[in-house]
């Protein structure tokens, strides 16, 4: 019996190491690798025809924060996570909180909401691109009803980002709505009647009764815009290219300038590295914190 | 009162509402009249598909199409067999040094492709797979949050089902191919979806990877078309944009519901 037993298990080990293998080798050549080959290539200076790579430590970090543009761009990615997270989470939760109420054209409603989520971003920024053009673009012609000027939205550092910032917003909020939605619908009737017949206002049960109880819905929608604020950066090829004078630049897109327009890649992977820490601290706050409150099964 | 309210929510809602698809709106008038007329926003200008016909002769959009769908499929075809092998061991088999491989699949969750593509990109030209779709697919074939989908959904399955397949003599592949993937069809297409709509929407890794008409899918396409040194006017691109999601734009508006629901299935867990 405990022989069948033995046998049994190292059948399981077997097969189990065997399935795991392929998503193994991939996950190892694609996320493991890449990640421990960055942080040595950080370590080591940018090689030239004459001069090899060797060995500097800490040198590239340094480098990169004497640049002044690496902290230009880092405030502009904090001014961009700063904004957009909470924006999109309140525009989210309004509109969760409108398609899941009795109103007309519900529907209508909670398509449009949800449309920009299925479009690429290269394609919103063609769109956003009819919007902001100086002269021409719906918003100048707007401003010129009521008299103002034309504006060069893209054009110049004051509107630059905000511009960009506007466009991930409004491809984000839908995607966040459909979870609120999902997390209204778990929330009984009762209570609302319960409320009703208390004579407790709208507000005050929308307060203390639904915002307390979308609290895990909002953590986890939090966790998710804190990652898109790094990633989503696609808006910037069309829209402004990270200028004017780096005025719109964002972290993933200087990456992305480093090691594919100025071929400096120890750098680039200098930067990686922070991301990458950056990344992992909120994986661990999710971790310890957000685990605790959403319900795996 | 009462009703007051409820006509100020509603006004609220559709008023945000037609913000919100007003960009989707101009470049449909856009993309519908000529440039002069789109600009000045003339009401009762005639309506053109001129607009269109320019666009497409202006790049090889076929073919753009056609790399987009093959890049979507390899990358499906190859994420269904890895994440079902791999969440099947993770959920049904006990082995030495599970866990352990299991929390490192989750850490690829949050280093995300995205901000590997440098090394990413080495690795690949080391491979022989630089400009080659399956270069462009192959970093997002063992999907860490597919993994974890699916063990999750493999979990779900009664055991006694496991169990009254292998009394039949089934053996364990028999019985995942047999048992497990029947019942989690749901989060097939819900994982479907996902990754289809994620991946006909990439652009940057695609934007390093591919450097010819030939493997260049959609975004990349469109990204070229629509450069400024092209020279071409905002009623062509309006038109380029709206060819180029149609297809998604057409299956969401169709598919609407299940959408809704792949998203909020995966997003989740």
């Amino acid at each position: 019996m405990s022989a069948h037993a033995n046998l049994e298990r190292r059948r399981q080990a077997i097969y189990g190491w065997l399935l795991l293998s392929p998503a193994a080798v991939l996950l190892t050549l694609f996320a493991f690798y890449p990640s421990v080959a960055t942080l040595w290539s950080s370590v080591f200076s940018r090689g030239t025809r004459r001069k090899p790579t060797e060995f500097v430590g800490t040198e590239n970090y340094a480098d990169l924060f004497a640049d002044p543009t690496f902290w230009i761009v880092v405030k502009n990615n904090i001014l961009y996570a700063g904004v957009t997270i909470p924006v999109s989470i309140f525009i989210a939760l309004s509109m969760a909180l409108w398609a899941n109420g009795k109103i007309r054209a519900r529907g209508f409603v909670r398509t449009a909401y949800f449309t920009p989520t299925v479009l690429p971003m290269i394609a919103a920024a063609n769109l956003w691109l009819f919007f902001y053009t100086p002269g021409l673009g719906v918003l100048d012609q707007i401003g010129s009803l009521f008299g103002l000027p034309s504006v060069n939205w893209l054009g110049q550092p004051e509107t630059a980002l905000w511009a960009i910032i506007i466009v991930t917003i409004w491809k984000e909020a839908g995607f966040f709505m459909i979870f609120y939605l999902a997390a209204l619908q778990t929330i009984p009737e009762d209570l609302k009647e319960a409320a009703d017949i208390e004579g407790t206002s709208r507000w005050t049960y929308t307060r203390r009764i639904v915002l307390p109880l979308l609290m895990p819905t909002t953590l986890f929608i939090a966790v998710n815009a804190m990652i898109n604020s790094v990633k989503l950066i696609d808006h910037l090829f069309i829209l402004t290219k990270g200028g004017p004078s780096d005025a719109s630049k964002l972290i993933l897109y200087y990456i992305w300038e480093m090691a594919f327009a100025f071929f400096d890649a120890p750098s680039a992977a200098a930067m990686t590295i922070m991301v990458i820490a950056v990344l992992g601290i909120v994986a661990t706050i999710q971790f310890f914190y957000l685990d605790k409150r959403t319900h795996y099964q | 009162m009462k009703s007051l309210t409820k006509f100020m929510d509603s006004f609220g809602a559709i008023l945000l509402a037609i913000i919100w698809i007003a960009p989707l709106l101009f470049a449909f008038w856009a993309a519908t009249h000529s440039t002069s007329d789109a600009v000045n926003l003339n009401l009762f200008s005639p309506w053109t598909f001129e607009n269109f016909r320019v666009a497409w002769a202006g790049a090889p959009w076929l073919k753009y199409f056609m790399n987009t769908f093959m890049l979507v499929t390899v990358i499906l075809i190859g994420q269904f067999v890895l994440t079902t092998l791999a969440g099947f061991a993770f959920a049904q088999l006990q082995f030495p040094g599970k866990d352990y491989v299991f929390i490192l699949v989750l850490m690829q969750l949050f280093i995300l492709p995205e901000v590997l593509i440098v090394e990413n990109y080495a690795m690949i030209s080391r491979l022989g797979l630089f400009d080659t779709i399956l270069g462009v697919g192959m970093p997002y074939m063992a999907s860490a949050f597919g993994i974890f989908l699916m063990r999750q959904s493999f979990k779900g399955v009664p055991v006694e089902l496991h169990e009254a397949a292998r009394i039949e003599g089934c053996g364990l592949l028999g019985i995942l191919w047999r048992v497990y993937v029947p019942l989690a069809k749901p989060t097939y297409l819900a994982y479907a979806l996902v990754s289809v709509s994620t991946h006909w929407n990439n652009f940057l890794w695609p934007l390093i990877v591919t450097n010819s008409p030939a493997t260049r899918p959609l975004t990349v396409g469109l990204s070229i078309f629509g450069a400024p040194e092209n020279g071409v006017d905002i009623s062509i691109i309006s038109a380029a944009t709206l060819m180029s999601v149609a297809p998604l734009l057409i299956a969401f508006l169709i598919f609407q519901r299940q959408f809704v629901q792949a998203f909020l299935r995966a997003g989740i867990k």
